[in-house]
């Protein structure tokens, strides 16, 4: 069952800066290597719609933002560390 | 005509603070359109500084802002300024923001980031709002999740891009070592030193245990600014920054207006009384009558109706009106009309600075006229030395401008025999009209004696007078040099009822001699009176005794001329017939 669920994320972005295409580049490897088939990646930059980074208290862009399954996680930065990431969301490594 | 306008363009320059006496710390206020860095150990008020700034802002010159805070939340923030009289919720939405941008404590951190996520929602807030202020809160707290000294520096740039770009006049706050905040620049943003155009160091210290804050400033790009440290408080509003008005004392108004001290005699003799607006300084022992002459000075001004102010260091209020009432001093219906407030701190606990501007914050809340400080000497106890001198020319110079007659009673050393020049906060220099008050002991007596040091601009007398203190209230006596000694008390009461007496004797006497003459005169009168009779009985006696002398000689006749007849023997007899 849990390996159903579909993971959601949004990627609140600063335009094309260096961090900001970094992480949506490490976000996509990711996912399709863990999480083939099962996740849906919204990028909100913050630029185009401030309000929307306000009202989820965005100061540090990249911002990672994994609505579901639940709990909600926040991840900054430019997602570099791979296992950090993995470690965050439950994801082992090769268990996919 | 040129000052003003050079002032002008200084001041469109500057963006005003607010601050009591920041703004002429720094001939205006912060650089406007500019960054503004303010540092300085916990407890420093950085925060309380920068929210200031904004509060001001709004309220004062209409120019909205942002707080951003890094480190508390905004509702903690929000809750340690309702202790000051800023009334915020007022000017939330409209004219004052919080922004919270605390890293969250579940935050993971994978890889570098940078601060655009959070520019980009204060550009739609600044939009939105107008803004003109900004205040980055503990900038250090987000710096510090930087993975490199090369990140902090490539967002702090950043930052201060958008900031140029913006035109916000913008303070940021960041900690720096408690120890020894002058070395701001050793410390990991050291370089933000070299990036903004003013530096602001704020430090707290203790001395002696005192709380004892100063402010400086350490740089300003194209501006002047006063280089000393600057002794600070936190009050009611805010900050309050103490600074000596160089040129600034000839600009309260001069006035020949006189109030009375409350002793008639001592007005006398000073000319009419102590002038309005200036400070008088009445030194003297512990129980030379200070407080007592500065409480008539009380009681004259609260019967006149002005609004008077009451400090007093020594003792409790009720208790300074109680011993004031024994000598015909009665201050408590004023108390009750509320025509008189007293105040009253046992011992100065905090610094010098702190109680001016409680002393202040009570004489403006009770619109005091006049003002007695009983002993000003109080602020140079313990911890406060070094300050105090300071603190007084500031009292003198806000009673001076707020043109609020000022009696200070001054604690003199017992020890010290030249008690008369050696004032510890150096207030007889700097004092209008100076009263000593002494002790004379002198055939096993101590009375006191009150004379006039100097007193500026009016005529005043030389003499030492006795000061003499009943249930009716306090007088001044003329005291008596016999043989080139001075008389007071005991002596100079026999002295004077000695010559009392005298002049009743001399009264007496006059009288005396008036009545044995009155009666010396009347008795001669009488005697006068019964000569005169004698006199008259003895005319009338010899008319008597001549008319008595003629009728005998004729009767003889007669009878000799009849007996003849009868003897009829003569011849010649019929010749008769």
């Amino acid at each position: 069952m849990r390996q159903r669920a579909i993971f959601k994320f949004q990627l609140y972005v600063a335009a094309d800066s260096q961090n900001s295409a970094q992480a949506t580049a490490n976000l996509g490897a990711l996912c399709r290597k863990y999480l083939p088939g099962r996740h849906e990646i919204e990028i909100v930059d913050v630029f185009l719609e401030p309000q929307r980074a306000l009202a989820e208290d965005i100061r540090m862009t990249p911002t990672l933002l994994k609505i579901s399954p639940r709990p909600v996680q926040r991840i900054i930065g430019n997602l570099s560390q791979t296992q950090r990431v993995l470690d965050t969301l439950g994801l082992m490594a090769g268990a996919a | 005509m040129k000052a003003d306008r050079l002032r002008g363009a200084a001041a469109s320059r500057k963006a005003p603070t607010g601050i009591a006496g920041f703004d002429e710390i720094t001939r205006g206020g912060l650089p406007r359109g500019r960054t503004a860095l303010v540092q300085g150990g916990p407890g420093s008020g950085k925060t309380i500084f920068g929210l200031q700034f904004l509060v001001n802002g709004a309220r004062q010159f209409k120019e909205p802002g942002i707080f951003v805070a890094f480190e508390e939340t905004s509702q903690r923030v929000m809750a340690n300024a309702e202790s000051f009289d800023w009334r915020l919720p007022q000017l939330l939405r409209k004219l004052l923001l919080f922004v919270d941008a605390q890293p969250q404590l579940d935050l993971v951190q994978s890889g570098d980031f940078d601060l655009c996520g959070m520019l980009a929602g204060l550009e739609a807030q600044a939009a939105a709002q107008k803004t003109r202020r900004i205040v980055f809160d503990a900038l250090d707290i987000v710096l510090a999740l930087l993975p490199d000294l090369a990140a902090r520096r490539r967002e702090i740039y950043r930052l201060h891009d958008w900031l140029l770009k913006r035109e916000l006049t913008c303070i940021v706050t960041l900690k720096a070592p408690v120890d020894d905040p002058s070395s701001v620049t050793q410390q990991p943003y050291g370089f933000m030193q070299f990036m903004v155009d003013c530096s602001v160091i704020l430090n707290h210290s203790v001395v002696l245990g005192v709380s004892q804050r100063n402010l400086r400033v350490q740089k300003y790009r194209g501006s002047q600014f006063d280089e000393n440290e600057s002794p600070f408080v936190i009050g009611k509003m805010g900050f309050d920054v103490a600074i000596v008005r160089l040129l600034g004392r000839a600009d309260a108004a001069v006035t020949h207006e006189r109030v009375t001290s409350g002793v008639k005699r001592l007005d006398t003799m000073l000319g009419g009384g102590y002038y309005r607006a200036a400070c008088v300084l009445i030194t003297g022992f512990p129980g030379t009558a200070k407080t007592t002459l500065s409480g008539a000075f009380a009681e004259a001004a609260c019967r006149r109706g002005e609004r008077t102010l009451f400090v007093s260091f020594d003792s409790d209020g009720t208790e300074v009106i109680r011993n004031l009432s024994s000598v015909g001093i009665l201050l408590n219906r004023h108390v009750k009309s509320g025509v008189l407030r007293m105040a009253s701190s046992r011992t100065v606990n905090g610094s010098a600075e702190m109680c001016l501007v409680r002393i202040k914050e009570l004489a403006q809340a009770h619109g005091a006229r006049c003002l007695v400080i009983d002993p000003v000497s109080a602020l140079s106890q313990f911890g406060n030395e070094m300050t105090a001198y300071g603190v007084a020319e500031r009292l003198l110079d806000w009673s001076k401008a707020e043109r609020i007659t000022l009696v200070c009673t001054s604690l003199s050393n017992e020890i010290s025999e030249r008690a008369e020049d050696d004032t510890l906060l150096h207030m007889s220099a700097m004092a209008d009209t100076w009263i000593h008050l002494n002790y004379l002991v002198q055939a096993g007596e101590r009375n006191r004696g009150m004379s006039i040091i100097k007193s500026r601009g009016t005529a005043h007398s030389n003499q030492v007078r006795e000061l003499i203190l009943s249930n009716d209230g306090v007088t001044l006596a003329d005291i008596f040099t016999a043989g080139g000694e001075v008389l007071m008390g005991t002596m100079r009461w026999e002295k004077e009822s000695a010559e009392r007496v005298a002049v009743e004797v001399a009264a007496v006497a006059r009288k005396l001699k008036g009545v044995t003459l009155d009666a010396e005169q009347a008795e001669l009168g009488v005697r006068l009176k019964a000569v005169q009779t004698e006199f008259i009985a003895k005319q009338i006696e010899k008319t008597l005794l001549a008319s008595t002398t003629a009728s005998r000689k004729a009767e003889v006749l007669r009878g000799n001329v009849r007996m003849r007849e009868l003897r009829s023997g003569d011849a010649a007899a019929p010749k008769r017939k």
